[in-house]
This record gives C-alpha cells, structure tokens and sequence, in this order.
C-alpha cells in the first residue's frame, strides 16, 4: 500500500516538475521573441513585462545570496574567488538591494541580480564601490559555446555590462560550468543548514541528556516525542537492512534521515524565507556522494566479486553483467540525489505557481475581482499542496535512507550460498 | 518585475557543494557522537533493564508458585496430624469415660452392697431389740396376768391346772 502511494506520489511530482517546465519552455520563447525590443531600451526607462509565473518560481527556489523574511531583507557573508583578482569577503549588504534582491550597487565588480552574486567581467569597470544606473539589471541572450544562455547585464557609465554567473559543477550539462569566479558565499541555503544543524544538535543532545538524567524512568516530554521516530529507523531501517552490523551505521543513517527531515520540513515553514535546500542539486549531490563512498567503502569481497565477477553465470553472461553491475555502482546514488531534489523542488515550484496563478488571472492586479476569486482558490489548492508536501517530506527523507541501508546491506552482507 | 528564467536549483553551485559537505560532516560527526549514540545506548540499556525485569519477575513468579506449592503440602500434612491427634483425643476420651463408668458401677455397687449389709445389721439389731423388749413386755403382761388370776386358791388351783393341761400337750 505504501509502496502504491509512493509511485503514486512520485509520479505526480515528476508529471507536475514536467508541467513547469514546459510551461516555462513556452514563456521563455515568448521572451526571445520580445527580447530584441527589449534589450534597446537598456539602460533607461525600462517597460513592463507581463508576470511569468514559470521565471518566478525559479527565482523563489534558487539559492540566495541575501534571506528575505516579508519585508526584512538580512545581509550574508559573501566568499568570492576569481581566478583574476583573488579573494573578496564583504557583506552582501554593500549591494543595497531591493526587494527582488537585485543590488543598487557594485562591489569589486561583483554585482547582486536576483539575490544572486554575479561578476562584471569587462577590464574597464572600476573595482570598489560603485553605483549602477538605471533599473538594476535587464537580460540578454548570449551565445556560449554554442548554446545560448541567459545573461544579466548591469548598466554604469552609459554603458552595459554583462555579467557573469557562479561557477557551477554541472559541467555544461544543464546551462552552466565553470566561468570567471566561484560563489562560497554563506547562502541562504546554508544559513538554513546551519540553523537545522545547531537545531537538531540542541535537539538531539537534550534527548540523549534526558536518557542519562532519567535513567530507569519512562521517557518524558520532548524525549518521547524522539523517541518513536528514532525507533522507527532503527528497529525498521537499520537493523533488517544490516543485520548485526547495524549498531555501526545507525548514526549515519540517523543523520541522513534527521538532516534531510529538518531541511524538508524547515523549507515547509510559512514566512520563512522558504529555503528550498533539498530540493538544490548540490545538497543532495553531496549526500549521494557521501553515501556512495560509505556503501563503497565498506563493500567486502562478496561484493565486489557480485559487480565485477558474478559467481555462477556463464562467461558470456558477466561480459554483459558486469558493465551493467558497474553502471549501477553509480546510477544508484544519482537516482538518491535525483528523487530527493526532483521532489522537493517539485513541492515548492508547485506552491509558488498556485500562488502566481492569483498575478496570472488577475493580470497583476488590474482585474481585481479575477484576483480575489483565484486567490480564494489557490488559498486552498496550496493548502492542501502543503499538506501533501509535509507528508512527502517524511517520505522522501525515509525513502533516502531506506534505500541507503539497503545499498550498505547489500554491500556488507556476508557470503552465503 | 523581471526575472531570468534560470532553473539554477539543477546547476550544483561549488560553495553549496562545500558547505552541504562541510555541515553534513559536522551532523554526522558531533550529533552522532553526543546524541545518536548515547541514545542508541540509552536504548539498548533500557531494552535490557525491561528485559532483566521481566526475567526477575518471572523467576519471582516461579518461585511463588514452588513456594505456594510447599505450603499446600505443609497444610495438608498439618491437616492430617490434627485429624490424626484429634481421632487419638476422641479415643482416649471415650475410653476414659468407659473406664470411669466402670469404675463409678463397681463403687456404685460397692455401696449399695455396704448399704444393704448395714442396713441387714440395723434389721437384726432391732429385731433383736424389738425381741428382746417383747419378751420383758410378755413377761410383765404376764406377771400382771398372773397375778390377777392368781387372787383366790380356787383360780390357782385352776391355773396350775391348766399349765400342768399344756405341759402335757406340749
């Protein structure tokens, strides 16, 4: 049953993450098409566009270089490397940005566009603090490596500037790679993680005090509320997955599950900034990598013999065996990292397009009676998308750490034939 | 508002890849270290004292049960003995009492053969007695007779007659 809601669940998220993105497929046509008229008018007065509720839910999920809360906007440490001027560590509050988070100012030609730091490569634009003309920034298209990729561009000076991207590790793959500067900012991302890791630390370290205070009495207050769910991972996880070995794994399962919860269900709040750290490319990159090295590292020789040499096969059949064993050795961890951030990012694109469908019909407020009714509507739709949301985000950090036990279960499992 | 259709959440930004690294090591390390552990072992310690009890109990419960059983037997032969001493009490009464009847008949009897001797004694002393007295009584009432008959030598006459008439007949 579990299992059928899942799939059900999974295929509902992949179904409604291709729906956003064919939709905005569409919307940024549309905007090639009228970028050429656009981008004339740079650097003055700049025209209206209509809402794109596509580019906006982008923009609400990426990673952030300032956290807004409502209206309070706090400033983050920026670490920035560039090859060619070295390091630079400032506060992103030198950027004075507006409620988009697109900064007034420069800084060492660093510039914020969309709560991004992004690098002016140009030689001739001034290092230091300068002030930038006009509207923050408009876009262009730009031709790279033979794809062509959206640009930032700031104006100064009467004239404009194109402005670079953070390197990224995708290798080109998805619109990025590495360019002029790397971004080790504290994000908005990992201000969150901070905060749930210093949360749970207090957390977890209050309940571990409670067995040792309370030693021989029933468990009580927040220790009961723990309790259960560590249970649950350990006595339903960790230990039908790694048999007797399981003492040995359970703080790095309970870590992956206590992580991933926290983020999940940190991103779930209301008002509060809406991180979306889970559902980034790069965490779950990092947690599927982790586990890959755990799982691999602790592979013994019957696992190993299983990839490379499966006993008891014909010879024809390992030469097809074995590449397949081997691409698994790799396809399973990026299936972690893919489900995990294809879920959540699902999960909050989907919220903030309800959201944007109240700006859709109402046309941004010009059709006010459009705006009430849709907003009635979504008020409700995203309820319940919310609801489901909290569900999957115990599902989700369960599903990850189900299946990591069982990749370092098949690893560690003795030989028996 | 314009936004750069930039799905960047798919591009893996080096610093986030740094920092995801840094604080999940962080998790892993010190909230493994000084939570998940000492919880596991809180755990294993309270599985364990649950299992200890439960094992105590039941070892209490067994030995209740021989205890109990070692009572009953007890009682029971306890039971016996006062049956036992009872039944002995009940014979040496009822031979007691056999024994005092018997007695009580004997003595009973005894008096009354003393009694009846007295009393045959008594009867022949009073017999005697009364003989005795009825023999001084005859005699004066016969010396009073006598004498009376006696007044005139005519009636003495007679009278030595008539003694002489029943000495004859005698």
């Amino acid at each position: 049953m579990r299992q059928y809601v899942l799939t059900l669940l999974l295929a509902s998220m992949f179904a409604l993450v291709s729906f956003g993105q064919e939709h905005n497929g569409e919307q940024s046509h549309d905007e090639n098409a009228t970028e050429e008229t656009h981008h004339e008018e740079a650097c003055g007065e700049h025209g209206k566009e209509p809402f794109n509720p596509g580019a906006t839910a982008f923009h609400h999920i990426s990673d952030q270089n300032i956290y807004n809360i409502g209206p309070f906007h706090f400033p983050l440490p920026c670490i920035l490397y560039s090859p060619e001027q070295g390091w630079s560590v400032f506060s992103s509050g030198v950027f004075h940005a507006d409620a988009h988070g697109n900064g007034h100012y420069a800084m060492d030609r660093y510039v914020l566009v969309e709560g991004r730091v992004r690098r002016v490569v140009a030689d001739d634009f001034p290092m230091g603090k300068v002030e930038l003309e006009g509207h923050p920034f408009f876009k262009k298209v730009e031709q790279k490596d033979g794809k062509p990729i959206e640009l930032a561009h700031v104006c100064y000076g009467g004239s404009q500037y194109a402005a670079d991207n953070p390197s990224t590790a995708d290798g080109g793959l998805f619109g990025g790679g590495v360019t002029s500067f790397y971004d080790f900012s504290i994000t908005k991302n990992v201000v969150t993680m901070f905060l749930v890791f210093f949360l749970m630390a207090w957390l977890f370290i209050t309940v571990a005090n409670a067995y040792k205070k309370r030693d021989g009495m029933a468990p009580k207050g927040i220790q009961s509320f723990i309790e259960p769910i560590f249970l649950f991972i350990q006595d339903e996880v960790a230990k039908p997955f790694l048999g007797h070995k399981w003492e040995r794994f359970t703080p790095f399962l309970m870590s992956l599950f206590f992580f991933i919860l926290g983020l999940n269900l940190f991103g779930q709040i209301p008002f509060l900034g809406g991180s979306n750290v889970t559902g980034n490319l790069a965490v779950t990159m990092v947690l599927a990598i982790i586990t890959f090295f755990v799982v691999n590292f602790h592979g013994n020789k019957h696992y190993w013999e299983h990839i490379f040499w499966m006993p008891g096969v014909p010879a024809w059949v390992k030469t097809i065996l074995t590449p397949v064993e081997f691409l698994g050795l790799f396809i399973k961890p990026m299936t972690l990292m893919l489900r995990l951030f294809a879920n959540i990012t699902a999960g909050h694109m989907v919220v903030i397009i309800f959201v944007g469908l109240i700006f859709l019909f109402g046309k941004s407020g010009e059709l006010a009676g459009a705006s009430y009714g849709t907003a009635v509507g979504s008020t409700l739709l995203t309820m319940f998308m919310m609801s489901i949301e909290l569900l999957v985000a115990f599902i989700q950090a369960f599903v990850f750490t189900i299946l990591t036990a069982s990749y370092i279960g098949a690893a560690t499992e003795e030989a028996h034939h | 508002m314009i936004f750069l259709a930039d799905f960047s959440v798919i591009k893996p930004d080096f610093g986030l890849l740094f920092w995801t690294t840094v604080i999940f090591i962080l998790f892993w390390v010190i909230i493994g270290k000084f939570a998940f552990r000492p919880i596991m072992e809180g755990l294993k310690k309270r599985e364990r004292d649950i299992q200890n009890s439960l094992d105590e109990a039941k070892r209490a419960r067994e030995e209740m049960a021989k205890m109990k059983a070692e009572n009953e037997e007890l009682l029971a032969k306890a039971r016996e003995e006062r049956a036992q001493i009872l039944k002995e009490a009940k014979e040496a009464k009822d031979r007691l009492i056999a024994e005092a009847k018997e007695q009580a008949k004997d003595e009973a009897k005894k008096i009354v053969a003393n009694a009846k001797e007295q009393i045959e004694n008594q009867k022949m002393a009073a017999i005697v007695e009364l003989k005795n007295q009825v023999g001084k009584l005859s005699l004066e009432i016969a010396e009073k007779v006598i004498r009376k008959q006696l007044e005139g030598d005519k009636q003495q006459e007679a009278f030595v007659e008539d003694l002489v008439k029943d000495l004859k007949l005698n």
